[in-house]
């Protein structure tokens, strides 16, 4: 994959600039460098994207792998979802039912966490879990094969890695993040219905048919439209900082470090985006 | 090019940032052939073959592949030239979350679409055997020795037929038992398959078996170029420290 190179350089002095001569201190070229280092590893990001949209839609598509990474992607993932969906459902209860009992609202909890659940706790928390997870497992994994030359065993062997491990890896995500955040707001109800069980007696029938009846599509369509680009997001930071981990075993570490804070933080910047957009509607 | 040229390198010139790690090389590998070329570590071997097979891009100079110029070839031509190249690298780079019959199915099903599960099995126990792991088939590569895994390598490289390989350092971090058995391997691959290869080693034990021709690269230039009688007559320092000081090693 091409690369772009920093060409930015800045000569320390700089003369007869409206003949007065200026001189740029060592604190301000640091500063250059800095922004001409970020605006470089911008464009080589947004340069990986293309490539990746490119490699999806060419020819012999390597349907193998992506199931093999759908599996480990969602099915591996499903303990720690499961668990992480449930617990948010049942602390949520717990801290809001008193509040809400406060008011006399209480009728009004199964609607609310479910409300909650689905617009932004489910997916927000899953998605962060996942780029913990998945994130750092795509940039150590392909870091590693980087720094074993195994990507560039693929490339010699007439495969094309960007079709064989980023492609499979960023639809599969793409495609399994959103079923693990459905998954999770379902487990996140239950959770929410054992907690209200703590300290009352509400039937499992009324409280689903209570949560789910103050649900509407305007809840759940674009939650679930922003689980779509989490996992996109997600897929292909992760694969991008694997893909571009440097040579030494430090830089394997590095690239599953710097996926997961990128990935959190693009999830939390696509949150405050959806959120504007769905406020607009 | 002549005939019997299967790879030219003209002038070939490479760095990393102001660091120049390749100046100016010009080398042909004849049909056929072993040609071992030697160095020291970081006198540019690898990126040399590297270069041949476009994993990295030459800042100048030309590099003709059986008659082609891979710089001027596309991404598909690229792929097909390259399905007559085999690569061996330094650490094997066999992939780890794969079997040894996967590693070796990778390769074959992407360059040769026509072959039946059946004759892909084939090729690949053809393979293994050749290189004496038939019982390897079903193992991961972390269960495999470091021998046992370049072999692995080695039979991957093999097993899509390439017409020329490049061996980066086929022997670096074996034992010289080991050592020795992957050079006899090497000189068999290249009666069985009659392939011409390229082998970048600093081991000269590997360079003495396997060699029909050495060129020596010394700080990103061709220092020496000649037959195994040559280099070892020679009292140039540099070459006499490598083979000199081989031949106290075993002694």
């Amino acid at each position: 994959m091409k690369k772009i190179i920093p060409v930015l350089k800045v000569a320390p002095i700089i003369r007869n600039v409206k003949n007065r001569t200026i001189v740029i201190s060592e604190k301000t070229l640091e500063k250059t460098r800095y922004f001409n280092d970020f605006m470089t590893e911008t464009a080589n990001f947004f340069l990986f994207i293309s490539h990746t949209f490119k490699a999806t839609f060419s020819r012999d598509f390597e349907f193998r792998e992506f199931f093999r990474q759908c599996f480990q992607i969602g099915y591996k993932s499903l303990p720690l979802v499961s668990i992480t969906g449930f617990i948010v459902g049942l602390v949520l209860t717990i801290q809001t039912r008193p509040t809400l009992v406060n008011f006399g609202a209480d009728s009004m909890l199964p609607g609310m966490v479910a409300i909650s659940l689905i617009r932004e706790m489910g997916p927000v928390i899953i998605a962060l879990i996942c780029a913990g997870k998945i994130g750092s497992g795509m940039g150590a994994e392909l870091g590693s094969m980087k720094v074993t030359e195994q990507i560039d065993a693929m490339e010699v062997s007439s495969a094309n890695p960007m079709r064989f491990l980023v492609v499979t890896r960023v639809l599969a995500a793409t495609l399994m993040i959103p079923v693990l955040v459905l998954y999770a707001d379902f487990l996140g109800i239950l959770g929410s219905w054992a907690g209200a069980n703590i300290k009352g007696d509400v039937s499992f029938s009324l409280f689903f048919s209570q949560a789910f009846g103050k649900i509407d599509y305007i809840d759940f369509i674009p939650a679930f439209i922003k689980t779509i680009f989490f996992g996109a997001v997600i897929g292909i930071v992760g694969c991008y900082k694997g893909f571009t981990a440097g040579r030494g075993t430090e830089s394997v570490g590095i690239a599953a470090n710097t996926a997961v804070v990128l990935a959190s933080l693009l999830v939390i910047i696509l949150d405050l985006i959806a959120a504007q957009i769905t406020d607009m509607i | 090019m002549n005939e019997n040229q299967i790879i030219e390198v003209k002038n070939l010139k490479k760095g990393f940032g102001s660091q120049k790690v390749i100046n100016n090389v010009s080398l042909q590998l004849f049909k056929g052939e072993n040609l071992v070329v030697l160095g020291k570590s970081g006198s540019g071997k690898s990126v040399l073959i590297k270069c041949i097979v476009r994993l990295l891009t030459p800042d100048e100079g030309e590099i003709n592949v059986l008659g082609e110029d891979m710089g001027s070839l596309n991404r598909d031509a690229l792929g097909e030239m390259r399905r007559k190249i085999g690569f061996l690298f330094q650490s094997g780079a066999l992939y780890d979350s794969m079997t040894v019959k996967q590693n070796l199915e990778f390769p074959l099903r992407r360059m040769k679409k026509n072959l039946t599960t059946k004759d892909i099995d084939k090729k690949i126990d053809e393979a293994l055997e050749h290189v004496g792991l038939k019982d390897a088939l079903n193992k991961m590569p972390s269960q495999l020795s470091g021998g046992m895994r370049k072999r692995i390598s080695l039979a991957r490289t093999i097993v899509a037929d390439p017409s020329i390989i490049l061996y980066d350092e086929p022997t670096t971090g074996l034992d010289p038992a080991t050592s020795d058995e992957i050079s006899v391997l090497i000189n068999d691959i290249q009666k069985k398959y009659k392939t011409s290869s390229m082998i970048i080693t600093h081991d000269i034990e590997c360079a003495r078996a396997t060699a029909n021709r050495l060129i020596m690269l010394h700080e990103g230039e061709i220092y020496m170029e000649g037959d195994l009688e040559k280099f070892e007559k020679s009292t140039d320092t540099l070459i006499e420290s490598f083979f000199k000081n081989n031949n106290n090693k075993n002694t």
